[in-house]
């Protein structure tokens, strides 16, 4: 069995619900994220989500697209974030990693020599947000040969059809993207979540983990008790954005969202 | 012989190239775009209100005109201009986005986006989403918006509502970033016209179909004219939509040599320029596989070129296909070499094109004396030079 699918059948045993940063790669310095992410482990969160910085973010609203700069000026790549994955991995060998991203840079290593790496960095999955399935065969092929597993998107224009789709091609578990827009836009309704994640339940097994649009821990609670897990980004690269000039009061605050959303979580 | 064209298939693919990289939520958009245009596409009602916008309002056919003097000149090759400098707001946009919108009406949309370089793509489309009393939202890079200051206006004249992208490089690429972002936000009743043959399937497509009246005209013209086929094409590459529009009705035809021109900037060598199809590699990027500028990483790299409209890392996936196959051949004229272009139309012709088009110009000089001089090169004259005034006369030290 997977990290992954371990982690949400263990959750799901004790009743939880999975919290699951997403923190880009290298913001703002390379040398802030691994330490990062052991502190997030330690504030309680189940998986976590590595940005690969992009160039072109067409996904993403203007937090996480200025996340990709300031990392890219630092000359972060996919492989750096690989290094990165596999550095936390020498002293956490429990907590699922999943790299999220755009297709240039696999394209630009290639399908083979990616997945490969990955597994080196013994990352669990791989998100790639403009790697629909019907173009995504070959990259998910190569990664699941090797236990990776590929995360699919779904949305809340998401047919019964593709939501079938992405059961057969995606494994560890769903991203469902609350609203229609980009990362950390600001008109998320919790009703409408509500219907289509039940709507999505009819047609998948797969755990389903909620993003787009969470920002505090009463929305997270919310979305929480919907799904099997809840997405938080922008909220957390905000409090980098707000302290660049003192990296801890960044970490310190990160922790204490993620702290706060955890107890929510839990209560 | 030649042998029967049929691209894309039906997922969008040629050979590698093209195909539908998006993001989840635009794809039922993009279904949705594709089975209307599948539809309309044969549609006798459609076509029929699209060649009537095509002949009153365009002005179209657009002339195939005979460059006697420079021809002479050159010493080479009979040199034909492929008009589209005459159209509706003075290019080949318009082409394209009067079968857009007149989809977009049908789709039943009421808000129309687009992203633009020089802004002749947004120019076209504020026209026609001004005709139509729709709403016009258009994104343009903030480096771009202070170079084209004068289409700027335009739009807004028009009534149309323009962005100033400042992320990224602030150019072309940044434009479709931040429209692709807004079509995700409101997909339920805007419609995204695309301003090139690029993005996700069916817009490579579609955009070659509403462009290739250029190519069918000419060709017509040309075997009207003359009574034979052009040897060559000469057509700018950005996107690469007014080349495709002119290639594609002659595909088929093996004897017609092709050339799409892409912009070299500083000149290839430095890095400086927006040639991908020259000197970058296939990679993925707004929807799309194709060739781009990327470094080894796969970030896409900041691409150069005096014209706005050629300033772009990607190029159309047909493009792409058409080099690999051999089937069209790839060049590359500097920034400085098409400044020889501009000034040799403008003045051996009387006729002052736009920068993109200066590089076919530029090309046309250095290919129409190795040919015979009963031999024909039609170029695409795909924009007036209008929109370039300040920056030729910035160029020249005038103050306008």
């Amino acid at each position: 069995m997977s990290r992954l699918a371990a982690k949400f059948e263990a959750l799901a045993k004790a009743g939880r619900k999975a919290l699951i940063p997403f923190v880009t790669a290298g913001d703002p310095r390379p040398d802030f994220t691994v330490p990062l992410m052991h502190e997030m482990v330690k504030a309680g969160v189940d998986v976590i989500e590595l940005g690969v910085p992009f160039s072109d973010p067409m996904a993403d609203g203007p937090v996480i697209q200025r996340a990709s700069e300031r990392a890219l000026a630092h000359k972060m790549s996919l492989r750096r974030t690989l290094d990165i994955a596999l550095e936390f991995r020498k002293t956490d060998q429990d907590t699922p990693v999943v790299i999220m991203g755009y297709l240039n840079p696999i394209e630009a290593m290639g399908y083979e020599d990616f997945a490969n790496a990955a597994q080196r960095a013994d990352i669990d999955g791989v998100l790639t947000v403009d790697l629909p399935p019907e173009e995504g065969v070959e990259c998910s092929a190569l990664l699941k040969a090797r236990g990776i597993d590929p995360i699919f998107l779904l949305a809340p224009n998401s047919t019964d059809e593709r939501v079938k789709k992405m059961d057969a091609a995606g494994s560890g578990y769903i991203y469902y993207v609350s609203l229609k827009g980009v990362t950390g836009a600001g008109h998320l309704n919790i009703a409408d979540v509500e219907s289509k994640v039940h709507q999505i339940k009819q047609n998948t097994q797969l755990p389903i983990a909620v993003g787009f649009g969470v920002k505090d821990a009463e929305t997270a609670k919310s979305i929480a008790k919907i799904g099997d897990g809840v997405v938080i980004g922008s909220a957390l690269i905000n409090k980098i954005e707000a302290n660049l000039d003192d990296p801890d009061l960044a970490k310190k605050e990160i922790i204490d969202l993620l702290t706060s959303i955890r107890q929510a979580l839990d209560s | 012989m030649s042998e029967k064209y049929n691209m894309p298939d039906e997922r969008g693919h040629f050979g590698p190239y093209g195909g539908i990289f998006v993001a989840e939520t635009l794809m039922p958009p993009i279904q949705e775009l594709n089975a209307a245009y599948q539809h309309y596409l044969t549609d006798p009602e459609f076509i029929a209100e699209l060649d009537t916008d095509l002949k009153y309002y365009v002005g179209r056919p657009s002339p195939l005109y005979h460059a006697e003097r420079w021809s002479r000149e050159l010493g080479g090759a009979q040199i034909y201009l492929k008009r589209e400098d005459l159209n509706h707001t003075g290019s080949h946009k318009i082409n394209n986005t009067i079968g857009q919108a007149l989809l977009a009406k049908r789709m039943g949309k009421t808000r129309i986006i687009a992203e633009t370089g020089a802004g002749q793509h947004g120019v076209a489309t504020a026209t026609i989403a001004a005709r139509l009393g729709l709403e016009c939202v258009v994104y343009m890079g903030a480096v771009d918006v202070a170079r084209q200051s004068l289409n700027v206006y335009r739009m807004k004249l028009l009534g149309a509502t323009v962005v100033a992208v400042e992320s990224g490089s602030k150019t072309l690429k940044d434009a479709l970033n931040e429209a692709l972002r807004d079509w995700v936000t409101n997909v339920d009743n805007t419609f995204y016209i695309i301003g090139t043959v690029a993005g996700p399937h069916p817009y490579p497509a579609m955009v070659r179909d509403f462009q290739a009246i250029i190519g069918r005209e000419a060709k017509e013209q040309c075997l009207e004219a003359t009574g034979r086929l052009p040897d060559a094409l000469v057509a700018c590459v950005g996107g690469g939509s007014n080349a495709i529009g002119l290639f594609y009705p002659f595909i088929e035809d093996a004897s017609v040599k092709m050339y799409g021109v892409e912009a070299a900037g500083d000149g290839v060598e430095t890095g400086r320029h927006s040639a991908p199809l020259c000197a970058g590699r296939p990679g993925v990027l707004h929807g799309n596989r194709t060739y781009l500028m990327a470094d080894d990483d796969g970030e896409i790299i900041e691409t150069h070129s005096i014209s706005a409209g050629l300033d772009y890392p990607g190029v159309g996936p047909e493009h792409a296909w058409l080099k690999d196959t051999g089937r069209a051949t790839y060049v590359n004229i500097t920034d400085t070499e098409a400044l020889e272009g501009f000034y040799a139309l403008t003045r051996m012709e009387g006729i002052i094109p736009a920068l993109e088009s200066s590089h076919a110009m530029a090309y046309t000089m250095k290919l129409a004396p190795t040919m015979r001089k009963d031999e024909i090169i039609i170029i695409n004259l795909s924009g007036r030079g209008d929109k370039d005034m300040q920056t030729m006369a910035k160029r020249e030290g005038i103050e306008l």
